[in-house]
């Protein structure tokens, strides 16, 4: 990494050090006229991962009863055989945005000393919680903390091999009502707290710092500059980048699938909608239209927009829980489980001699490798979002906030259901994973309201994926530039929707969306090199206090 | 009759701005207007520049390049976008108003059959603003 001086490259808003490369953004792309529409491309990577992922979609249609098994075995021993390298990794996550929030390097401001944020803090937060956490949200909220509280009270079950054959996490709490409710709500904040969101915030900080810092173009693999050199802009960066495409693509159009499914399960609960294949891909399509014209209106009128009404809706649904709910309950509800959480923290995330296999590599496990699948999207997403922040207040924000925002969400769905459960509401044990929620907002007043609410924040929810998903992709396979023409990304919002359609019609959902997942082993790879290439680009990163500061510049 | 002319340039297709660039050049020396050069970048790096800043010098480049050849006083007026692509157009028109410009004069291509489906940032200009605008083609 050179100095300003000999770099030519000018200096950010106020001190910062770029990174001195002969690399010109958009030099590989190719600028063509397909008919009466313009593209530019990055060369390799766009057609790679367009045919990649239309060979994929064709091989598992063709091949369901041989490729399906195989993706699902692959996915279940990745989770189960390495679960300690997912544990582990995930740790090395958490801990490494833990110690920059206290020390000194967080004082870095990204996009320069001088920078100032693009987006207010409400724009902002409704953004990177749209793109990375909403859905999970409406459909685990309810049935996570149900499926750990049950699973602890039934206690250890032994098989005949002298494995547990039950599902609960750690030693269980057999028969022990509050007990097993702290244990459910710990394990289930522990899915939802800090590690996904140390996930989400290490790619996004890693990328941000390299491009509005170090002045490499916004795709991922300018992260990894500082470990392969040049040799990022040939082969080795055209295959971090197709992976990061094919994984957000296939993490989209899969989950847009099941989506659909559970958006289906929702309405026909709700609305007497049949449950039917021309339902599904209707809804499908809906939600693809919606996003197109999300993308079409861009990311302020669009994006940004539909992001803050799922968040006032959201907040909404919340605050009448809350309200209407047992409100005294929840609250101490919230402190009582942020306790529970930092009570049975160590040995949740402990990656080795685990004795509760079926939940640490079943559930944890499993969420890391999904988690990490999904985070080359949801940080770059964030990332692009995030200029002007100081590293301090990007952590702050991108992983303490979200993390407690989700306590509260659990403890007042999860741990509110629970309670009814105990009370004897079988109907919320009973019901099916995506109409859960609703079920429990049936115990309340109002319930025709609230449903509704629900459903539409469920498919606004897709759409704000949908939509941050296909400008990430659309600039990572147009080389990181961000003015690609409008065209494109039509292209990929339309072209996952189709995938989507594809593999529910033909079958093969489960079998991709296994395959999207393993995609984090490579990914949790590549994420433990970008720590250390975070700790590297901010070691060279001039210090800044205020939004104006002079800050001196730090020579290496 | 024209003081304040708006000549929004992409210093990435710079070949392309000549004919625009000459005809502003005359209007202005008739007229004696001062040329305003618009140039709109991103936050993130991008062909032309690693940083707003970085765009900004460009852009003063340019004009200083284009008075001092010339003899038409210019200025440089960077924007930054957040997402060009698709604000760029909305961009163009309100950055003349609050420009105070009387007139526009911009490169654009001749219309085809995609202009039907996403608007040419030309023909956009020329439909919204309330400026007097000449498209150069």
């Amino acid at each position: 990494m050179g100095s300003e001086a000999d770099t030519g490259i000018e200096s950010p808003d106020g001190a910062a050090n770029p990174i001195d490369t002969e690399y010109e953004i958009g030099q590989d792309n190719i600028q063509a006229e397909i008919g009466p529409f313009g593209l530019d491309v990055h060369n390799p990577v766009f057609l790679i991962s367009g045919l990649a992922i239309v060979a994929f979609v064709f091989l598992t249609l063709a091949f369901q009863e041989s490729v399906g098994p195989m993706f699902n075995d692959l996915r279940g021993w990745l989770t189960s055989s390495l679960d300690w390298f997912f544990l582990s990794a995930a740790n090395v996550f958490v801990v490494l945005c833990l110690f920059l929030i206290v020390s000194p390097l967080g004082r870095v401001r990204l996009g320069g000393a001088d920078a100032t944020p693009d987006y207010s803090y409400a724009g902002w937060f409704a953004m990177l919680f749209a793109a990375g956490m909403g859905i999970g949200l409406m459909f685990y909220g309810v049935s996570e903390p149900i499926s750990h509280f049950t699973s602890s009270m039934g206690g250890i079950a032994v098989g005949e091999d002298g494995l547990r054959t039950d599902w609960a996490p750690l030693g269980a709490a057999a028969g022990d009502a509050d007990a097993a409710f702290d244990l459910g709500m710990a394990a289930t904040i522990f899915h939802w707290g800090l590690h996904p969101w140390a996930i989400y915030a290490t790619v996004a900080l890693a990328l941000a710092l390299f491009s509005f810092n170090k002045g490499l173009p916004l795709t991922i693999r300018s992260v990894f500059y500082p470990i392969f050199g040049e040799r990022v802009w040939g082969w080795t960066g055209h295959c971090i980048d197709i992976l990061a495409v094919f994984a957000t693509l296939f993490g989209l159009a899969t989950s847009l699938g099941f989506g659909a499914e559970q958006a289906n399960a929702g309405l026909d609960y709700l609305f007497g909608i049949s449950v039917s294949d021309t339902s599904k891909v209707f809804l499908i399509i809906g939600i693809t239209g919606v996003a197109l014209i999300s993308v079409l209106a861009g990311l302020d009128a669009g994006v940004k927009r539909l992001s803050e009404i799922n968040m006032i809706l959201a907040a909404l649904l919340l605050l009448f829980v809350v309200l209407v709910g047992p409100t005294m309950e929840i609250i101490t509800g919230f402190f009582s489980s942020l306790l529970s959480y930092a009570q049975y923290l160590p040995a949740l995330s402990n990656p080795v001699g685990r004795e509760d296999a079926n939940f640490s590599q079943g559930w944890t496990s499993f969420y890391w490798a999904w988690w990490i699948s999904w985070s080359p999207f949801v940080g770059m997403f964030i990332a692009r979002v995030s200029r002007g922040r100081t590293v301090r207040e990007f952590i702050t924000c991108v992983l303490i906030i979200p993390s407690l925002v989700c306590v509260l969400w659990m403890t007042a769905f999860g741990g509110t259901a629970v309670h009814m459960v105990t009370e004897g509401v079988t109907a919320i044990a009973e019901a099916g994973l995506p109409i859960k929620l609703f079920t429990m907002l049936d115990q309340l007043p109002l319930q025709a309201i609230t449903s509704f609410i629900g459903i539409v924040l469920v498919i606004v929810f897709f759409v704000t994926s949908s939509d941050s998903g296909s400008l990430v992709i659309d600039t990572i396979t147009a080389g990181g530039k961000v003015d690609a023409p409008v065209p494109q990304r039509v292209f990929w919002c339309t072209f996952e929707g189709l995938v989507a359609i594809a593999l529910l019609l033909g079958g093969g959902l489960g079998s991709l969306q296994a395959m999207a997942v393993s995609t984090g082993f490579p990914f949790a790879i590549v994420l433990l090199m970008a720590c250390y290439s975070i700790i590297q680009g901010l070691r060279t990163e001039p210090k800044a206090v205020g939004a104006n500061s002079e800050a001196t510049v730090s020579k290496d | 009759m024209y003081q304040k002319m708006l000549v929004p340039v992409d210093l990435a297709h710079v070949e392309k701005l000549d004919k625009a660039i000459k005809t502003a050049v005359d209007l202005a020396k008739h007229y004696k207007a001062e040329i305003s050069l618009l140039g709109v970048g991103t936050n993130t790096p991008s062909s032309v520049a690693h940083t707003p800043k970085e765009f900004e010098q460009k852009l003063q480049a340019f004009a200083d390049d284009l008075a001092s050849k010339h003899g038409v006083s210019t200025k440089a007026v960077a924007h930054i976008s957040h997402d060009p692509a698709v604000d760029l157009s909305k961009e163009l028109v309100a950055k003349a108003d609050e420009l105070g410009a009387d007139v526009i004069v911009m490169a654009s291509h001749v219309p085809g059959i995609a202009d039907h489906i996403f608007a040419s940032h030309g023909g956009y200009v020329a439909s919204h603003s309330d400026l007097s605008v000449f498209l150069v083609r």
